[in-house]
């Protein structure tokens, strides 16, 4: 939590409070796991050109979305971006339904009209996939003062990239929300670079915290390659919220491992900094810790990706048997459709 | 009994408010200072200030907040001052109001109202008095109102709140201090049609909003002149129903159109558009149009007087369709 001073303490990011059982650990893995091996293949079918537009991968930044989501309940809702697959699958939303929406096709989550970064399952209060750099942001406080009107305790977590620090709507938001105590869960994925713009760049305090912790909001920065840490800072943010303590704001440290989009070349960094970064791989350094502790066994890993290669290979076969929207129904859903 | 146009918007808040728990009003000064234009005045000390929310100057963040309420099962009022205003909010409108129910299949309507003041007259000059309508009106997923009457004011709130999508309403800012006679049980009224507020046989008068008074009282002087016009209120500005304006010309067989906003791509383009795809071969003379022109509105009265569609230029368009000039 920053001080009223505006930094960080030193450290910044608070030591993990316990480790998982072996079954928690694994189910972490799973998960990050399976993101991982999704995205991979998104980029085969992008180049088979199965999957067209703008397709931005969450791969380095699982631990992100997989330690956040494990403090949420089905009640909760979420807002997240653009580079959302890892969320969605976290969430519920079936990697069928996530691969068909990139394949264009009815039976995908937004019923092809979305594609890779629009996703929505509002059945699982997962409310997109939202392109616009902070435009989700006052739509997640939204949702949350419903929540609050309607006398419920759930939180609302909405994810932003650390661009959107950059945009009047993060601000407008933070302060909106810290005013009205909205129960709201702020995740900055800190990736380092709004597109090809890095934060030192963009931002004269590179240090987001203080930012969020302005507006009286209890505000910290956490590893967001350590999955636990990740899931711990999410569990203490997520009971604050949900006690009615109002917003608060974490700054997940995170990079991607992968270019922006699969049209972006990368001049703006360098080899060895991105093989720094892979250095800490989440998944490795989970992957390392339930050894140390021996909850991972021999087989475990082997086991997981067999289960999470099946399901992307039927979502994959899933995607490519289903059907095109008829073109007759393009203007359909643009108002809401009522009884004749 | 008698009411203003104000007291018109604020019954039905009133009402709405009362009827139905999800409602709420949320903007800039619309609690303790009553709204800036007295529209929402007593509702606070009557609602409480959660379901009257005075609003920090963040046009986006409440604005999408409205949004995300909508979501989340409420049925919010949101109130920006003027248009103008609304542009700093343009993104939640255009990207995501507009756009969330198609972009995720059908899943997310967005149930939500947004009351905003448009149009001059009151010397407010270029970042007060602007018609943008015109372009809100352009956008698929939005629904553009503008009650023009006080039977309007009244009952278009009503039906836009139990519209499933988002609906801006456009209240005219010259409009609040009217007066008239409005029914005790006045109900909703629909947001889907044109309406004849007068009707005549010669040539077809197409206003709305703030216009529609001057558009009126132009009839009454073309009675002078043997000319008996007929007055269209569009009311709807989208989805727009061309098919009353368009039925009307082709009886009449010429028209002027009336538009607060500039003549460049505006509103009046497209009605002018869609009389000339359908009713081309009933047409005696051109489509006319009486627009604002096409400066920033100035703030001297005689300069903003000048700028905006007076009822002796409407006059004049009138004739000139009638007798060629």
């Amino acid at each position: 939590m920053t001080g009223r001073d505006g930094r960080v303490p030193a450290g910044g990011q608070r030591p993990r409070r316990h480790e998982p059982d072996r079954e928690h650990g694994l189910r972490l893995l799973s998960e990050m796991v399976r993101i991982r091996r999704f995205e991979e293949r998104c980029v085969e079918l992008y180049s088979a050109t199965a999957i067209r537009g703008f397709l931005h991968l969450y791969i380095g930044e699982e631990a992100v979305a997989v330690g956040v989501m494990q403090s949420l309940t089905p009640q909760d809702a979420v807002v997240a971006t653009y580079r959302e697959h890892g969320h969605a699958l976290v969430r519920g939303v079936p990697a069928r339904a996530v691969m068909a929406e990139m394949f264009g096709r009815a039976e995908g989550a937004s019923r092809g009209r979305g594609g890779s970064m629009h996703v929505f399952d509002v059945s699982r209060r997962f409310y997109g996939g939202n392109a616009i750099v902070g435009g989700g942001i006052p739509v997640a406080a939204g949702l949350a003062l419903a929540d609050c009107l309607r006398g419920s305790d759930t939180v609302t977590a909405c994810f932003f990239g650390e661009g959107a620090v950059a945009e009047g709507e993060f601000h407008e938001t933070l302060n909106l929300a810290a005013l009205w105590r909205l129960p709201v869960l702020f995740c900055c994925e800190n990736n380092l670079y709004a597109m090809g713009t890095a934060l030192e760049r963009s931002e004269s305090e590179t240090n987001l915290a203080p930012k969020a912790a302005s507006y009286e909001m209890p505000a910290w920065a956490v590893d967001g390659m350590d999955v636990l840490a990740v899931e711990d800072a999410a569990h203490r943010a997520a009971t604050e919220v949900r006690a009615g303590g109002g917003p608060v704001f974490l700054e997940l440290r995170t990079y991607r491992f992968r270019a922006h989009s699969m049209y972006d070349p990368e001049l703006y960094r360098t080899k060895q900094e991105v093989e720094a970064w892979r250095a800490r791989d989440p998944i490795t350094l989970l992957t390392s810790a339930l050894t140390a502790t021996g909850s991972l066994r021999d087989g475990d890993l082997d086991a997981i990706e067999a289960e999470v290669a099946a399901e992307i290979d039927d979502a994959v076969a899933f995607a490519e048997a289903a059907a095109l929207e008829p073109v007759d129904e393009l203007t359909r859903f643009v108002y809401s459709e009522r009884p004749a | 009994m008698k009411a203003t146009y104000r007291e018109a918007i604020r019954e039905a808040m009133r009402e709405a408010l009362r009827r139905d728990e999800r409602v709420f009003l949320m903007g800039e000064d619309v609690g303790r200072y009553g709204g800036c234009f007295a529209v929402s005045l007593g509702l606070l000390d009557e609602f409480g200030p959660d379901r009257i929310r005075d609003t920090p100057l963040s046009e986006s963040a409440f604005v999408g907040a409205g949004i995300g309420a909508a979501l989340g099962g409420m049925r919010p009022i949101v109130e920006i001052m003027t248009v103008n205003f609304s542009l700093l909010a343009l993104d939640q409108i255009v990207n995501n109001a507009a756009t969330l129910l198609h972009m995720s299949g059908g899943q997310c309507n967005v149930p939500l109202v947004i009351r905003m003041t448009t149009g001059a007259g009151r010397q407010l000059a270029a970042q007060h008095s602007h018609s943008l309508e015109g372009w809100y009106a352009h956008v698929p997923g939005l629904r553009v109102v503008a009650p023009a009457t006080l039977e309007d004011a009244r009952g278009m709130l009503w039906t836009a709140l139990c519209d499933p999508d988002p609906v801006l309403i456009f209240e005219h800012g010259t409009l609040y201090n009217v007066e008239g006679e409005l029914a005790d049980d006045a109900g909703p009224t629909d947001i889907d049609r044109a309406v004849v507020r007068r009707a005549g046989d010669d040539v077809t008068l197409v206003g709305y909003g703030g216009t529609v008074a001057k558009v009126l009282a132009a009839a009454e002087e073309l009675v002078g002149d043997g000319i008996d016009a007929e007055v269209i209120d569009l009311r709807t500005l989208r989805p727009l129903d061309a098919g009353t304006v368009v039925g009307s010309v082709v009886r009449t067989h010429r028209a002027v159109i009336v538009d607060e906003g500039w003549r460049s791509g505006s509103l009046s383009a497209e009605v002018s558009a869609r009389i000339t795809e359908e009713a081309f071969y009933d047409l005696d003379a051109p489509v006319g149009r009486v627009c604002s022109a096409e400066v920033p509105m100035p703030y001297a009265k005689h300069l903003e007087d000048a700028a905006l569609p007076q009822v002796d230029e409407v006059v004049a368009a009138a004739r000139a369709a009638v007798r060629g000039g």
